[in-house]
Order: structure tokens, then sequence, then C-alpha cells
């Protein structure tokens, strides 16, 4: 193995753990709930992504047989982060803060998780099944 | 292969010390999505020793393994999150 590709992976799985255990030592070490899901769906996320470019530069460049199986999981990964921590934070809004402890949403409604929605030129039509059914027979 | 080893030991070090984090995390946390958070990130750092053992070994058996433990962790912690909110996870 050349020099330079074992300084290059030790260099990205060095990255790799320090971010991720700066994510898991976040969620033990912040005050408040919401910040504590800042830390894990950030930088482990991204201590993982540096693994996995590791792991590919190592088979890539010392096993000579490259696979992108690690961009995949990379891709996995980084497409349902937020959607865990969107749904965490929905959770959090549910179960253990009230709606006097949020800012104003800013908007005509309040925060969804605890006003229903506003109600849309869809809903307000009454009878939009009998319109779909004369359309059909229009055709 | 000088650096590399140690690296590797680094890494794995730190992803196992995050696993002890998220367990305290676990064990103590206030609430139920905090327990679910420790979980989730739980789930991130086996993916992530998974994957470092992978090449440790030098086979790529542990990457199937590694998408597997992805999927099954998304899924779960939308169902936990899911329920939570809900009090039902499939209405």
């Amino acid at each position: 193995m050349a020099l330079w590709v074992d300084i290059l992976i030790s260099a990205f799985l060095v990255i790799g753990g320090v971010f991720g255990i700066v994510g898991s030592f976040g969620l033990v070490k912040l005050q408040d709930q919401m910040q504590r899901l800042h830390a894990p769906t950030k930088a482990t996320t991204l201590g993982v992504g540096g693994v996995l470019i590791a792991s590919m530069l190592y088979f890539g460049l010392v096993q000579n047989s490259l696979s992108f199986h690690e961009l995949l999981i990379t891709l996995f990964l980084f497409l349902t982060a937020p959607i865990t921590a969107n749904f965490i934070a929905k959770a959090i809004l549910a179960k253990s803060l009230k709606p006097e402890d949020l800012p104003d949403s800013g908007r005509p409604h309040g925060w969804s998780v605890y006003d229903d929605p506003p109600k849309t030129d869809a809903q307000d039509l009454d009878g939009g099944m009998p319109g779909i059914e004369d359309e059909g027979r229009g055709g | 292969m000088i650096y590399m080893d140690y690296a590797l030991m680094f890494a794995m070090a730190c992803f196992g010390l995050g696993l002890l984090a998220n367990l305290w995390r676990i064990a103590r946390g206030p609430d139920n999505p905090d327990r679910i958070l420790a979980l989730d990130t739980m789930v991130i750092n086996v993916i992530a020793l998974l994957v470092l053992y992978g090449v440790q070994r030098g086979t790529e058996i542990y990457y199937e393994a590694a998408m597997l433990v992805a999927m099954v962790g998304f899924v779960s912690t939308v169902a936990y999150s899911r329920f939570i909110l809900r009090g039902d996870i499939i209405e």
C-alpha cells in the first residue's frame, strides 16, 4: 500500500470517529430536548459518512474491488436523517412541550401538532365526489 | 497499513464510546422522545461499527448487514415516533 493511500484512509477514519464521538457526546451533554436533537442527527450522520468514504477508498485502492454499496448506505442515511429528526421533533412537541412553551408560528394558524390544519379550497367545496361523477359522465 | 490499523482502532473506540453514551441516555432520558433519539443514534453507531469491522476483516459481506440495519432502524424510529404522536402506528 502506498503511503499516501494509508494516510488518506486514516484521515477519513479519524475524521469520522471524531464526528461520531462528538454527536454521541452531545446527546449526553446538551441540556434541552430540542438542543439534544441537533447533535446525533447531524454530527453522527456525518461521522458515518466519513467512515463509509474511508471503506470505499480501502476497497477501491487497496483491494482493487471498487463498489458503490457504501455510497448507497450514505445516500440512504443522508435521506432518512432529516425525516427521523422531523418525526422525533414532532414527538417532542406532542409529548414533552406545551403550546405555551413555543414561540408564535408567524402564520394565521398555529403549530400543526396542536391545531387542526386550515381548511383549503378543496375541502370547502361540498359534494366534490358528485362533481367527479359528472365529469366521468361528460367524458 | 502503518497508520490504518491505529486509525481503525481509534474509530472503533470512538463509536463504541458513543454507544455507551447512547445507553446512558436511554437509561436516564427524562422522556420517551429522548429514548427514541438515543435508539436512533445507536443504530447509526452500529452501522459505523459494522462497516469498520468489514474493513478490518477485509470482507464486503458486512455492507449488506449495514444496509439492513439502516433500513430497519429508520422504519423502527418512524414507527416509535408515530406511536407517540398518534397512539397508533397504522391508522
